[in-house]
């Protein structure tokens, strides 16, 4: 039993290593002092001061923040009556309408940034900040879906029944019952959609425009002019940025 | 009442985002240039100065390669006003009525051009592009380590330095190099010439330690590969950390490449456009870029003042001499098919 014990264990040592290791060098080589990625040559903060004096990447980060920001509202927007009105439909359709709208979460997210594209060039609209904030949307959109709707599940249906009896309209019944309950899943949800979008370079690539570089876009033209421990720094920021996003999203879910 | 504020303030933040989107789009008089550039093409000083200059906003938008940026165009992108293409992109986009027409008479500075860049042959007289940055492909080497100093491709496929060399990951780029080596053009379309280069390459393919493009200055400069084929910029970079490094331009020759200006065909402003053409263009601008990129500059004026160490350093200015050795890569046409499937093939191999 025992040995068998030691054995889990060391599996779950090398997965965590495997998954960490690379985040970790990263972490570590954005404080080298040398300009060359692999080999150490003492602790330095001068990547991190470089970082704060690039205007290009202060452009950059703006865009990524708004971006995220705006198509995280309108997922939440478009995103939390939907799930409460798939909950409401019959069974079956609950499911086909339920399957449709992960679709985005499914299909390669290459088709989704080509497809989007088309659209938006058939539809004449000049690429730019509002073509990239739509075509984040459309990804937001069901992982806003999937998270208030598994908290809708768990809602005891006697709460808003028990509201309605006394009197209460529909709106009053939202306001004042399903939606107090639902907002830690409503928090948690914006920030699995905030942290998605701010991630995002795929579709990105795909549909940006003029004034419309992200930061993982900023980041990848970055990387073909030389690799440089800025890039350490910088990745470093964004992943730290990110898990702590996710895991204050994760910590409100379980509330 | 907080779901109200917070829709209330969703809807705000939205239609700020929209407005300002459609702005952007339908307002051809506002004071805005788009730059469409490699990354850290132009420094933020320079920028600063041409908009106060003329009382515009400078907007940098960034892409990674000639085929990104082709394909951003070609996707129906629009905005853009101005952009830099290498040599073989910008006839590339020529021929698909990407461009448009230059005025001479705005880009007075057009007259500075070095000689041997005043009459290329995809565009001779500059209806289209100027050359900006220009400069070579060759080795980079460690001359602690590689004794003789090479003076030939064929340094390349010596076995003393096995697992030592990095090549380009660029396939017109590494055929080009074998090709000079066999002493044809690197342009050369025919198969059979073509599969003689690859059995070339996969004969060479032991030796190489990795086919690298973005980071073999920091092999180099960190002692992983001491022969590195590649551009002369970096290479100069990595003269920085270790000075025995050095670069040479094989005698048989090697690729001339050059960045060039181009205003955008969908352009709403090409007035302003060619006027911040003009600006990079100039002398003091050119040489200020030059010395920070590590990239000759196509105003032959700039040359005199960048600092020393830039002038000469034949990794950032071919010494003139060389001129008549270089060659330029050109649209191959239908053999491109063969190119990719002998690059493919070798790596493969």
């Amino acid at each position: 039993m025992k040995h068998r014990e030691a054995w889990l264990r060391s599996v779950a040592i090398f997965n965590l290593a495997f998954l960490y290791l690379p985040i970790l060098v990263l972490l570590v080589f954005s404080f080298n002092a040398s300009r060359l990625a692999a080999t150490w040559q003492g602790f330095s903060w001068h990547w991190y001061g470089q970082l704060i004096e690039n205007g290009a990447l202060h452009a950059a980060t703006g865009n990524s923040l708004l971006v995220a920001v705006v198509s995280t509202a309108l997922a939440m927007v478009l995103g939390i009556p939907a799930a409460m009105g798939l909950e409401r439909l019959a069974r079956r359709s609950q499911h086909i309408l339920g399957g449709m709208l992960l679709l985005p979460l499914v299909i390669p997210e290459v088709m989704m940034g080509v497809s989007l594209l088309l659209l938006f060039v058939m539809a004449d609209m000049p690429l730019g900040l509002t073509t990239v904030i739509l075509g984040h949307t459309v990804f937001n959109l069901p992982v806003v879906i999937v998270i208030v709707r598994a908290k809708l599940r768990k809602l005891d249906s006697c709460l808003e029944e028990a509201a309605a009896d006394l009197g209460a309209s529909p709106w009053r019944i939202f306001r004042l019952v399903t939606f107090p309950l639902l907002r830690p899943a409503i928090l948690g949800a914006v920030l699995m959609a905030f942290t998605v979008s701010l991630d995002d370079f795929i579709v990105t690539f795909f549909v940006a425009g003029p004034g419309a570089t992200t930061l993982p876009l900023k980041v990848y033209s970055m990387i073909k002019s030389g690799v440089s421990p800025e890039i350490n720094a910088l990745s470093a920021l964004m992943v730290l940025l990110s898990m702590n996003l996710v895991g204050f999203s994760l910590l409100l879910q379980r509330r | 009442m907080k779901l109200y504020k917070m829709s209330v303030l969703s809807l705000v933040l939205v239609s700020v985002a929209l407005g300002n989107g459609c702005q952007r789009g339908s307002e051809p008089g506002n004071r805005t240039l788009h730059y469409f550039t490699w990354s850290d093409y132009v420094s933020p000083e320079l920028l600063t100065e041409f908009e106060r200059q003329h009382g515009v906003r400078v907007v940098i938008d960034t892409f990674s390669s000639n085929e990104e940026l082709l394909a951003k165009l070609q996707s129906g992108a629009t905005g853009y006003d101005v952009t830099v293409p290498s040599d073989f992109m910008v006839s590339i986009m020529i021929t698909q009525g990407l461009l448009a027409e230059l005025d001479a008479k705005a880009i007075p500075n057009v007259a500075l051009l070095e000689e041997h860049l005043q009459r290329l042959a995809f565009d001779p007289e500059h209806r289209y592009a100027v050359p900006y940055l220009w400069g070579t492909v060759g080795i980079g080497y460690d001359s602690a380590a590689v004794t003789p100093p090479p003076d030939s491709w064929a340094v390349l496929w010596d076995p003393r330095y096995t697992g030592k060399i990095s090549m380009l990951n660029d396939q017109r780029e590494v055929f080009g190099a074998v090709l000079r080596s066999m002493g044809k053009s690197m342009n050369v379309t025919d198969p059979e010439t073509i599969e003689a280069a690859k059995q070339k390459l996969i004969a060479q393919k032991p030796l190489v330690k990795t086919y690298a493009s973005e980071h073999y200055d920091q092999l180099l400069a960190s002692g992983d590969v001491i022969l590195a084929h590649g551009w002369g910029g970096p290479v100069a970079r990595a003269m920085r950390e270790r000075p025995s490094i050095k670069y040479v331009v094989p005698k048989e020759g090697g690729t001339i490449w050059a960045d060039c200006l181009v205003v955008l065909k969908s352009s709403q402003k090409k007035e302003l456009a060619m006027q911040f053409i003009n600006f990079l263009l100039d002398t003091r601008v050119a040489a200020q870029t030059s010395e920070r990129l590590l990239f000759a500059a196509s105003n032959r004026e700039a040359q005199r003042m960048v600092s020393r160490q830039v002038r000469e350093n034949p990794a950032v200015y071919p010494p003139a001499d060389l001129v008549p050795r270089l060659e330029w890569m050109t649209d191959v046409g239908k053999a491109m098919r063969v190119y990719d499937r002998a690059w493919t093939e070798l790596k493969i191999h």
